[in-house]
């Protein structure tokens, strides 16, 4: 195994097997219940930071870890300022009840939009900071000496006249007593020595050896286990069930409608109760959707390509002048399907009510968001209620605003007071109540001058609003702001990265009956695909090879060209590829970074291979190369899995796809060579957990028509012959 | 009564015979480390050894197994986690969210007891299991990894 890592001042480049660089670091202390027990009689330096007598450090994490390493990246901006031994570190999640009880001092628990690190950057290692200040005063007082006469390295406090030393274990008693600092002037990130570096990720142990615990795998003494099965058609509900068929069955303890829409079956075991509600029968009210199909939402969307009324996010110039001014006119359009999170683990919870008081323990990205819906379900003040967060089995999204699961879990509970039940959804469960990556069509509208130069661009989005279901009060005038990613002016979030003088970008929004929900990317995932299939599409109308005719817009927005040129050098644009081998580019700016991918993959007798992808992120400041670089990797499964093969279709109100024998998704033999070059330009925190997804589809799409002359324009791949 | 025989330990199960040995490993035995994703053995989560062929657990009733077939799980593949694929594992930080991990790590030891030395074509054929979050490159590089490292007929 060789390490590719090559360093050249401010410009990281990781090899595609980076890994094992930092294997020397990778002490690992397992978080036993006995430290958690220690932990609990040692008092705290500050909310983010306990020191045990052994030296060991806890570093408390807000947000969740659910594979995308932010336990592991917010340890280290907290360790950087604390100035401990990284080898002492491990980490512990302070449950949402404590932080509601405490004024909210860990801030927000929400871990999506690839926020974990970047929305809390300041304020963690302001608590690493004020913790170490802290320490270090304690020693200074314990030895009747100034501050400033002491240093600190690795957990070992220094005063540096007397050459006296003593550690953060030692005074982390006393340090707790001390008055906490103001605001402290944090470290320039090119002083960093902890964060900043490819450090080995502090959960991987017990991932190995089947000890690491997530939701599904929780056990308590006395607890019952339930499955559940709500109507699979959106908007009916339960007409009516027989639990007298079943009621006798092995282990069986009851069989409860929990509410219009679920039935369900507690028993001893998680088997028994799948069971029994597999043999239960259920009529289904089907609900006023029942005719709402694949094909009606189709034309539905459809209608909203060409319909008056839009909502306006751009609008520069004047198009419709340029469209009828005598140049070259191209026009495209672009159908994006529905698509299910499907984390390797079903959605679960685990609750246990009593008339005084609730408990969930959950794998979630919001914590918070979990216990106002377990209160809410428990019918408790949120005081009586807590939650306790366990690593997630993929997030992806689905456990963020959707708490469906923590609701049904609390219902059943409170079937059985005083028990803890255990709801595990089935996979089919789990992919007939998902919240669905949100379908949309475009229609792009192009014009040409004599010179190939792009004069309008009409970006005419049709279709589902994520907000306008599930989170109203993030509407702009009825106007979802989402639906726009990486197509804004200017926000910081995600701009344009084209000087395009006459545009206009506007959305028809149509909503059919399918829940919507945020999906890993998000809106930028189809906005990338459309933009960029279509930027190909118009280079080759303009008879200009597709970086050239970028490039050419791109002059105002260097950071979007250096991802873009990093890949096109990366991949050997201007060089001839391997014979029958095509590529294809892509670009666009989202969740705060910049990110590009280049593309290589040939067609044999209409089979798809993609041999290659260099990809290139600009996040601004990088807190862990190593991780970014998994994340830039996973990044590829999760787009391409959507682009060759992901589509929940719809009939009789419901979706089709049950489990993984008809929703497939990219396996190991169809995985290209990831190539991931980091380029941090500083000054600003991107994140990384998403963008990549977005570049996925369009560069191998982009590369599939240099192949074979074929436009995909609609997707998954699998529904079209490429022969 | 059925019996099976577990990481060693032959036990008698009070369980219906057509209940999946994922669920008796988990449940009766309960040994959580082997994961449940789909039901239907298309993911591998559930991949354990039965007399060290790699096995989709979720979907094969205990009936179908005799009680001297040796069933490994992962805890059982080592006993402090020693095996050289869980060592490959942990050298290129393999896992993500991990929830697959057990999985994939059997049906990777698995492949190595039958073929120590797989190509490139061997590894995409055999690990057909499902990973969300992308660890598929590094799964690939610390397969070659253990089979570099030395003896993978172990467990």
């Amino acid at each position: 195994m060789t390490i590719a890592t090559k360093v050249s001042r401010r410009n990281f480049i990781v090899g595609s097997a980076a890994a094992v660089g930092g294997f020397s670091l990778g002490f690992h202390i397992p978080f036993t219940p006995e430290a958690l027990a220690q932990g609990a009689t040692i008092p705290e330096v500050n909310a983010w930071v306990v020191i045990k007598p052994d030296e060991t450090v806890v570093i408390r994490i807000a947000r969740s870890e659910m594979g995308q390493g932010t336990l592991t990246g917010l340890a280290q901006l907290v360790a950087e300022e604390l100035e401990c031994d990284w080898s002492k570190v491990t980490t512990e999640y302070p449950s949402p009840g404590q932080n509601l009880a405490r004024n909210r001092v860990w801030g927000n628990y929400s871990t999506g939009g690839s926020r974990g690190i970047r929305e809390s950057h300041d304020y963690v290692r302001q608590g690493g900071a004020a913790a170490r200040e802290m320490l270090v005063a304690a020693a200074a007082a314990e030895w009747k000496v100034p501050r400033s006469e002491c240093s600190v390295s690795k957990g070992v406090i220094t005063h540096n006249p007397s050459k006296r030393t003593t550690t953060y274990g030692k005074v982390a008693e006393a340090a707790a007593k001390q008055t906490p600092p103001g605001n402290i002037a944090l470290k320039d990130p090119k002083n960093w020595t902890i964060a900043g570096k490819p450090l080995p990720r502090l959960d991987t142990a017990d991932k190995l050896t089947g000890k690491q615990v997530y939701g599904a795998d929780l056990k308590f003494p006395g607890m019952l286990n339930a499955a559940v099965r709500a109507c699979p058609h959106f908007g009916g509900k339960v007409a009516s069930f027989d639990a007298a068929a079943v009621s006798g069955m092995p282990g069986v303890k009851k069989i409860v409608k929990i509410d219009d829409t679920t039935v369900a079956v507690i028993a001893d075991t998680w088997w028994r109760a799948k069971t029994a509600l597999d043999a239960l029968p259920v009529t289904w009210d089907e609900g006023p959707n029942k005719d709402v199909s694949t094909a009606s939402i189709a034309e539905m969307l459809k209608a909203g390509l060409d319909a008056n009324d839009a909502f306006v996010s751009t609008k520069v110039g004047d198009v419709q002048a340029q469209f009828s001014g005598g140049g070259k006119v191209v026009t495209a359009t672009y159908a994006f399907p529905y698509q299910n999170h499907a984390t390797m683990e079903p959605m679960n919870a685990t609750a246990l009510y009593t008339p005084d008081r609730c408990e969930v323990w959950v794998p979630t990205q919001n914590g918070e968001s979990s216990l106002a819906v377990a209160a809410e379900a428990a019918g408790l003040p949120v005081q009586k209620c807590d939650v306790h967060k366990v690593h997630l089995g993929g997030g992806f999204g689905r456990r963020g605003n959707f708490q469906d699961y923590v609701r049904q879990a609390v219902l059943l509970a409170k079937e059985v007071p005083g028990t803890h039940v255990k709801l595990l959804w089935t996979r089919e469960e789990d992919m007939l109540h998902g919240a669905y990556h949100p379908t949309t069509q475009c229609k792009m509208t192009g014009a040409l001058d004599a010179q190939g130069n792009l004069t309008a661009l009409h970006m005419r989005i049709s279709g589902q609003s994520i907000l306008a279901t599930v989170r109203p009060e993030g509407m702009q005038g009825g106007m979802d702001p989402v639906v726009f990613q990486g197509l804004t002016a200017s926000s910081p979030e995600g701009h344009l990265g084209y000087t395009i003088p006459n545009l206009v970008i506007d959305h028809a929004m149509r909503n059919p009956p399918i829940p919507p929900g945020f999906w890993r990317g998000v809106n930028l995932n189809q906005n990338a695909i459309y933009v960029e299939s279509f930027m190909d599409e118009l280079a080759h109308a303009a008879g200009v090879d597709p970086l050239e005719f970028r490039r050419k817009l791109m002059a105002k927005h260097p950071k979007h060209l250096a991802v873009l040129n990093a890949v096109a050098e990366g991949v050997g644009w201007d060089k001839a590829p391997p014979q029958g081998v095509h590529r294809g580019l892509a670009q666009i700016m989202g969740f705060g970074s910049y990110v590009a991918a280049a593309a290589e993959v040939s067609v044999t007798d209409g089979r798809l291979k993609i041999h290659r992808i260099v990809a290139a992120t600009d996040p601004g400041h990088m807190v862990n190369p190593a991780q970014i670089e998994r994340q830039v990797e996973g990044s590829f499964v999760y787009g391409l899995s959507a682009s060759l093969y992901g589509e929940c279709t719809v009939k009789n109100g419901r979706i089709e796809q049950e489990n993984f024998d008809t929703y497939d998704v990219l396996r190991m033999a169809e995985m290209p060579a990831v190539e991931t070059i980091i380029l941090p330009s500083g000054g600003f925190w991107g994140g990384v957990g998403e963008p990549t997804i977005a570049v996925a589809a369009p560069a191998v799409l982009n590369a599939l028509f240099a192949a074979t002359g074929k436009r995909i324009r609609t997707l998954p791949l699998k529904n079209h012959d490429l022969a | 009564m059925a019996r099976l025989t577990i990481n060693g330990e032959a036990r008698d199960f009070d369980v219906d015979p057509e209940t999946p040995l994922l669920w008796v490993i988990r449940e009766q035995a309960g040994l959580t480390g082997t994961k449940f994703g789909c039901g239907i053995a298309q993911c591998g989560a559930c991949t354990v050894h039965i007399d060290g062929i790699a096995t989709r657990s979720c979907a094969m009733p205990i009936n179908a197994i005799a009680p001297e077939q040796k069933i490994v799980t992962i805890e059982g593949l080592s006993p402090d986690g020693s095996h050289p694929v869980q060592k490959a594992w942990l050298a290129l930080d393999v896992p993500q969210c991990g929830y697959c991990q057990p999985g994939m790590i059997m049906a990777a030891a698995g492949l190595l007891q039958q073929n120590p030395n797989p190509n490139d074509e061997d590894i995409s054929a055999e690990i057909t299991n499902i990973c969300r979050c992308g660890t598929y490159n590094r799964v690939r590089a610390a397969i070659k990894e253990a089979a570099k490292g030395g003896s993978t007929q172990a467990g």
